[in-house]
């Protein structure tokens, strides 16, 4: 409680100004830092653990796009049983047309569960953390999940709500993943923390909430759109606050904080893959809406920028995911605190 | 607590998958007994006096340049073997084909008999035979599997039970049929993606399609003031009043506009 005063004091003496309550300041970051952070870590970097998290990571962005395949090509009831395939759990089906992307869906898909298992086993046996041990848990609680909605939108037709939810909970599956990997990593558990405080307001850390937020939305109105459950305009109309917001949150983020890197690297990627994104929205668009609407089948222009599209937003949420996480870690925003009068001079007592 | 948690989750997906494994049972259960006939009873069909029944036929053109054929790319299923454009507008000669002509209103609360035999729906060349299929509700339409490869057939009803079943080449034909109207049902094939075609579901018998040359005709009418709608998958519905009388034939013709695509 003392220490948190002392804290609070300090930092409200960096935000005056005061050049010798600033270098008490100072000291006070690395005390708090080595106390708070340093000291609180029990657990060391576990090199395995950390690859296989990445690697689970990077094999969820590759179901995404699996999944993405079988929207693109119409072939999500080609396969019309569940949870077997033709009645058959592994074997592989005559496979040709919609079949192709489908059963490949559902095997990738269900290496991904096992893959879950295995690194939220790893983590329970191996972390000390015990939130990253809930968080693993939480993965694992996510994929069962998914893997019922995916059933779901075959067994009930897909109807537009379950199977919307199916791909938003697939990109909450990769930023989880994506944590994972980012909280097992050597800079995570070793380094320490370089930071600096924020005065603006809103904070760098609102807004990057505020983008998760709206991209959050760009999702279930894109996913929603996609399976026939609304028109297009939402999606597009809502791109341009998406586009506003973004761009928002990585100009204070690398004008103001560039010197962080782990803030910079994220919001550069964020900005460039707002970029990209958009591109592939237009590009998206022509082919499935503009040219693509009396199309006789899926052709292989409207597959790709809509695949594309969407592996690039599963990339754009999981940026802004773990650039909130940064910023929060890295730039706290500043706070003035009502003191006592004796406690307004702690140097001196 | 930990251990409680744990066991409290894999209960949960548990029930979850057992739900499913339900439903997927229900539904497989379900798709049969819907090609028999329904246990309630039907109206008695109102008597229509065969010496005064008249016509209506016609042809449906279509004004305009026809648009050239889409190809298709039936590439992805070396089985499939058929023409390879699509059938969404076919003209020849300035008939129109494929569109569903029908007795729109005009017979009041007449009731019809349902016919006892099976409509055929054949997939063929990887296509379905016919691309436009008119059928009474309730009667069954037989669905019959010629080609070397597995489809699944998939109406995407609005006003009916949505449906889909795989049919292997060897199955035997799939019987089903449809309680309510509708007009312009789509069917598709999910494993070719190309498959489209469209079930019209009519309370009468008084219904026809168009053949290559724009041409059809219906018969039986009993004499009596109709509207006749001629719909069609891509350039809509347009309708035509008509008075038929006492073993009158009737001609009725119908355009539509080619810029209507």
């Amino acid at each position: 409680m003392l220490r948190s005063r002392r804290w609070a004091a300090s930092c409200h003496a960096a935000q005056l100004g005061q050049p010798g309550l600033v270098e008490a300041f100072k000291k006070q970051i690395g005390f708090w830092a080595k106390e708070h952070v340093l000291k609180g870590v029990t657990t060391s970097y576990n090199r395995p653990h950390h690859i296989f998290a990445v690697f689970t990571a990077c094999f969820t962005f590759l179901v995404i796009m699996a999944g993405a395949s079988v929207t693109s090509n119409d072939a999500g009831l080609s396969v019309p049983d569940w949870p077997t395939s033709f009645g058959y759990l592994v074997k592989v089906p005559h496979f040709v047309g919609g079949v192709r992307f489908e059963w490949s869906h559902r095997m990738v898909a269900g290496s991904l569960v096992i893959l879950t298992v295995a690194i939220a086993a790893w983590t329970l046996l191996v972390e000390k953390r015990s939130w990253l041990r809930k968080l693993a848990l939480a993965a694992l609680g996510t994929v069962i999940a998914q893997a019922i909605l995916g059933g779901m939108t075959v067994l009930f037709l897909q109807p537009p709500a379950v199977s919307s939810a199916h791909a938003a909970l697939a990109q909450t599956f990769f930023c989880i993943a994506v944590c994972i990997a980012m909280f097992t990593g050597q800079k995570w558990v070793e380094e320490l923390p370089e930071v600096e405080f924020d005065h603006r307001r809103p904070s760098l850390f609102t807004l990057t909430l505020l983008s998760i937020v709206v991209l959050y939305i760009q999702l279930i109105l894109g996913a929603m759109f996609r399976h026939r459950g609304m028109s297009w305009w939402p999606h597009v109309a809502h791109a341009l606050i998406v586009a506003v917001v973004l761009t928002w949150t990585a100009v204070r983020a690398l004008s103001v904080y560039s010197k962080i890197e782990a803030v910079r690297k994220p919001a550069l990627i964020m900005l460039s893959l707002l970029i990209a994104q958009l591109c592939l929205g237009f590009a998206a668009f022509l082919t499935r809406v503009a040219w693509g609407r009396d199309a006789v089948q899926p052709e292989l222009p409207m597959v790709i920028s809509t695949v594309a599209h969407v592996a690039v937003g599963a990339l754009l949420l999981a940026t802004a995911v773990v650039l909130s996480i940064q910023v929060w870690r890295h730039v706290p925003v500043a706070f003035a605190e009502r003191v006592t009068g004796a406690e307004r001079t702690p140097q001196a007592a | 607590m930990k251990k409680t948690w744990l066991a409290m989750l894999s209960l949960l997906a548990l029930l979850g998958l057992l739900l499913l494994a339900g439903c997927n049972k229900k539904e497989t259960s379900e798709s049969q007994p819907a090609a028999t006939p329904s246990a309630a009873p039907t109206p008695a069909a109102t008597p229509i006096d065969q010496a005064t029944v008249g016509s209506v036929s016609g042809a449906v053109k279509l004004d305009g340049a026809a648009p050239k054929a889409q190809k298709i790319d039936m590439s992805q299923d070396p089985a499939c073997k058929g023409v390879n454009e699509a059938e969404n507008v076919v003209a020849d000669k300035g008939g129109l084909a494929n569109v569903f002509v029908y007795v729109k209103d005009g017979l009041g609360n007449r009731t019809f008999d349902v016919p006892k035999d099976p409509v055929v729906l054949d997939q063929s060349g990887c296509r379905y035979h016919p691309h436009v299929l008119g059928v009474m509700a309730g009667q069954t339409v037989q669905i019959k599997n010629d080609d070397p490869t597995t489809h699944n057939i998939h109406p995407t009803p609005k006003d009916n039970r949505e449906w889909n079943e795989s049919q292997p080449p060897t199955a035997a034909p799939i019987e089903k049929n449809f309680a309510r109207e509708e007009i312009m049902l789509p069917v598709k094939c999910n494993q070719h993606p190309w498959m489209k075609m469209y079930i019209n579901v009519v309370k009468s018998p008084f219904y026809a399609v168009t053949g290559p040359d724009g041409k059809y005709e219906i018969k039986g009418l009993p004499p009596g003031d109709y509207t006749i709608a001629f719909v069609h998958e891509k350039l809509g519905e347009q309708d035509q009043k008509v008075t038929v009388g006492s073993k009158e034939s009737k001609t009725v013709d119908q355009s539509f506009k080619a810029g209507g695509m």
